[in-house]
């Protein structure tokens, strides 16, 4: 197990009741952690137009994620 | 230069940093905040953004609009909190020698800077209701 900080942002924040929580996942990958609290908060949004970031770096899906990590899940961005 | 502003965007002065001699055309690009998104009314709008990220993705896309298209001056600023009907949301500016770059480097900006940043808004509609506003362009990407 990995003690792994989730944030969530705007839609994710709200389906989440939360903006961050620390918990311990069974994870190998930043895909990983997004399957897992989508589970976890009932949320159902296709991880296709979604972002992660681990430790304030963009990443991919399948970068490893360690422990202490903090991954910041985004969903489908819309600015300008 | 890229920067995330919570207050509003005062164009005068943004313009005036983009003087160049050596620059010959300005181009300028102004998303501004209109009444009315998919045939609902909208009273307002409120941008979330994550600025660590927004920040160095926003710099990183006015560094590749530099290279893409050489001897120009670039800028870009984007609101944050809650906005107003008619309030600009974002500001991108480029100054360069003739204009053809200087047309391509503000549509490469404002385009890359839609689909990349950590940046989302929320419509409040006439109606009360509220909702998350997804990207256009991003499904079909």
């Amino acid at each position: 197990m990995k003690k792994i900080t989730v944030r969530y942002f705007a839609m994710f924040r709200e389906h989440a009741g939360l903006s961050e929580e620390t918990i311990e996942l069974e994870v190998v990958t930043a895909m990983d952690v997004f399957e897992q609290t989508r589970s976890r908060h009932g949320s159902s949004e296709p991880m296709g137009h979604c972002k992660v970031a681990i430790n304030d770096q963009l990443a991919d899906w399948e970068s490893n994620v360690n422990d202490g990590d903090t991954v910041l899940l985004f969903p489908p961005v819309a600015g300008g | 230069m890229f920067a995330i502003s919570a207050k509003g965007i005062v164009v005068d002065e943004l313009r005036e940093q983009m003087s160049d001699p050596g620059a010959g055309g300005f181009c300028v690009f102004e998303g501004w905040i209109r009444n009315q998104n998919e045939g609902r009314a909208v009273e307002r709008l409120e941008y979330e953004v994550y600025e660590p990220l927004a920040i160095s993705e926003g710099e990183k896309v006015i560094a590749e609009a530099q290279r893409l298209f050489p001897h120009l001056q670039a800028s870009c600023v984007h609101r944050s909190g809650l906005l107003e009907i008619g309030d600009c949301a974002v500001w991108v500016g480029v100054s360069s020698a003739h204009r053809d770059e200087a047309f391509q480097a503000c549509r490469y900006i404002i385009d890359q800077i839609k689909v990349r940043l950590p940046i989302w808004k929320k419509e409040h509609y006439l109606d009360g209701d509220s909702g998350w506003v997804n990207c256009e362009r991003c499904a079909n990407v």
